[in-house]
């Protein structure tokens, strides 16, 4: 069933950027968007399961730290080799100057 | 009549392209012929986690199903004996014809040889095959000699560490990675394999080799003897040009392409290991750059160009090596650069190389799992724009890079 679970403060997140959060198990990666938006994925590339917090956010874009493969991380999308399977995707919501994933 | 274009190698530059062509919109018909009998696979792992996994597992660049689909025709453990340019056509190793209206060269590099060096116990590091004979020497007990501080040499050291097997590794030069790798890292990096309990030999030359049935001794030329279970010589790559050089096409340091990627002859392109090709950040300096993203990049490029776009590559150099708990990460080409500022990082350090007139040329980074990646990344950018950053904001860490980009 549908949980949700409190990733992280607002403030634990820069503009453009993305952090990692461990829960329960799980490697997620909470970004913001340059409008400071809020967006939840999978934690690892699904290339070769790096931590994508290494990595560069550019736009709406995440790159992996270790091979540069994209992901549209709002969307989950793969953009291109080496990459060719999406990443998941979490709903999101901030209340009370937290971010919430549902997971 | 439908139009037939023809990969030779499928290693990471030729199999990207056969995808490439697809993805680009190619609708005509793509033959990707290899020398192995393996599906396209990546070589990177074969001398780090391939080579301490508990199993190894070839990684599959593209599998059976992807390559049908994509509808290339795939055909391993193929030869090709010679190209005729004038009928546009391939003779194979098995005496057939294959017709071609462009033809991509991704021959690879091949080990280089240590000359008069024969036996059983000598090997080298390019092929599944040679990384599941390695695999089986390497545990603990067993003695491991390696020739050649290179890339190979070192991370092929640090995973028969992680094995269990004891390690001696033999430079000629009195430092490793001499070849675009700047000192100060270099330095760390031998640290790093000193406390994991490698041997290093520095500055002292390979006098000879002798190979048994079951063990093989190494004489260096100040008469130190090192006896090993094995002896792996990672001495550098040699670009296979056999195929190119045979059917009249220029050679300098590889298959000679332009910016571009093409040949001499406007029908015939080259990517990867085995094209040297002038970059343009550099005043067209002329390399030949032996990386899985030039790879990738070269094989997007050559297919984009084969369909007519007219592309000059832009790509800056960039590699990686992984060593024990370290990734070492280097965009540009260091020796271009006169002036060196670090930058400390929590876990890593980064060293940028400008050019005497202060324009980043280089970023060379190591540090704990991909501490550097995002740096370097933005480095890289930085460089492809002939950016000339502030020195003073490049040394301190608490100056985004990112903000640098904006500048």
């Amino acid at each position: 069933m549908a949980e949700w679970i409190e990733a992280c403060g607002e403030e634990d997140v820069e503009t453009e950027d993305v952090i990692r959060v461990d829960r329960g198990g799980r490697v997620l990666a909470i970004y913001r968007s340059p409008d400071d938006e809020y967006f939840a994925t999978d934690g690892l590339c699904t290339h070769e399961q790096v931590s994508l917090a290494d990595g560069l956010v550019m736009d709406e874009i995440i790159e992996c730290p270790k091979h540069n493969g994209r992901f549209n991380y709002k969307t989950g999308e793969a953009k291109g080799a080496p990459v060719c399977v999406n990443l998941r995707t979490y709903r999101v919501k901030v209340e009370g100057g937290a971010v919430f994933v549902e997971v | 009549m439908s139009k037939h274009f023809v990969i030779v190698g499928a290693g990471e530059a030729g199999a990207r392209a056969a995808m490439g062509l697809r993805e680009q919109g190619f609708d005509g018909d793509v033959t990707l012929v290899g020398g192995e009998t393996h599906l396209p696979y990546e070589r990177p792992p074969l001398s780090k986690d391939g080579m301490v996994a508990e199993v190894f597992a070839a990684k599959t660049i593209a599998t059976a199903e992807r390559l049908a689909e994509a509808g290339v025709a795939f055909r391993g453990g193929a030869t090709v004996a010679g190209i005729d340019r004038a009928g546009k056509r391939l003779a194979m190793g098995d005496g057939s014809a294959l017709p071609y209206d462009k033809l991509l060269l991704a021959t690879g590099a091949s080990p280089r040889r240590l000359a008069g060096v024969e036996g059983e116990r000598i090997v080298y590091l390019r092929t599944i095959e040679d990384a599941q004979r390695l695999r089986g020497a390497l545990g603990a007990g067993r003695h491991i000699a390696i020739v050649g501080g290179g890339f190979i040499g070192l991370e092929l050291a640090a995973s028969a560490r992680a094995r269990g097997a004891e390690v001696t590794l033999i430079e000629a030069l009195p430092r490793l990675l001499s070849r675009g790798v700047p000192e100060a890292i270099a330095g760390r990096i031998a640290a790093r394999h000193l406390a994991g309990g490698v041997r290093l030999v520095f500055g002292d030359a390979i006098a000879g080799i002798e190979s048994g049935a079951d063990s093989a001794r190494v004489t260096l030329a100040s008469g130190t003897r090192v006896d090993a279970d094995l002896v792996l010589i990672g001495i550098g790559a040699v670009p296979n040009v056999g195929l190119a050089e045979a059917a009249g096409l220029a050679i300098d340091n590889g298959i000679a392409v332009n910016g571009q990627l093409a040949t001499d002859d406007a029908d015939i392109f080259a990517a990867g290991d085995c094209a040297s090709f002038p970059l343009a950040i550099y005043g067209g300096r002329r390399v030949r750059l032996e990386s899985w993203r030039n790879a990738q990049d070269q094989g997007n490029l050559a297919v984009r160009n084969m369909l007519g776009a007219g592309e000059i590559g832009a790509s800056v150099p960039w590699f990686w090596s992984d060593q024990y708990e370290l990734t070492l990460q280097i965009a540009g080409l260091a020796d271009e650069g006169a002036v060196t500022v670090e930058r400390e990082l929590a876990e890593g350090s980064i060293l940028f190389h400008l050019s005497a007139d202060g324009r980043l040329v280089a970023a060379s980074g190591i540090g704990v799992g991909n501490a550097v990646a995002r740096d370097i990344r933005l480095a890289e950018m930085l460089i492809g724009r002939g950016a000339r950053p502030d020195v003073a904001a490049l040394g301190d860490p608490g100056v985004r890079l990112k903000g640098l980009l904006a500048a």
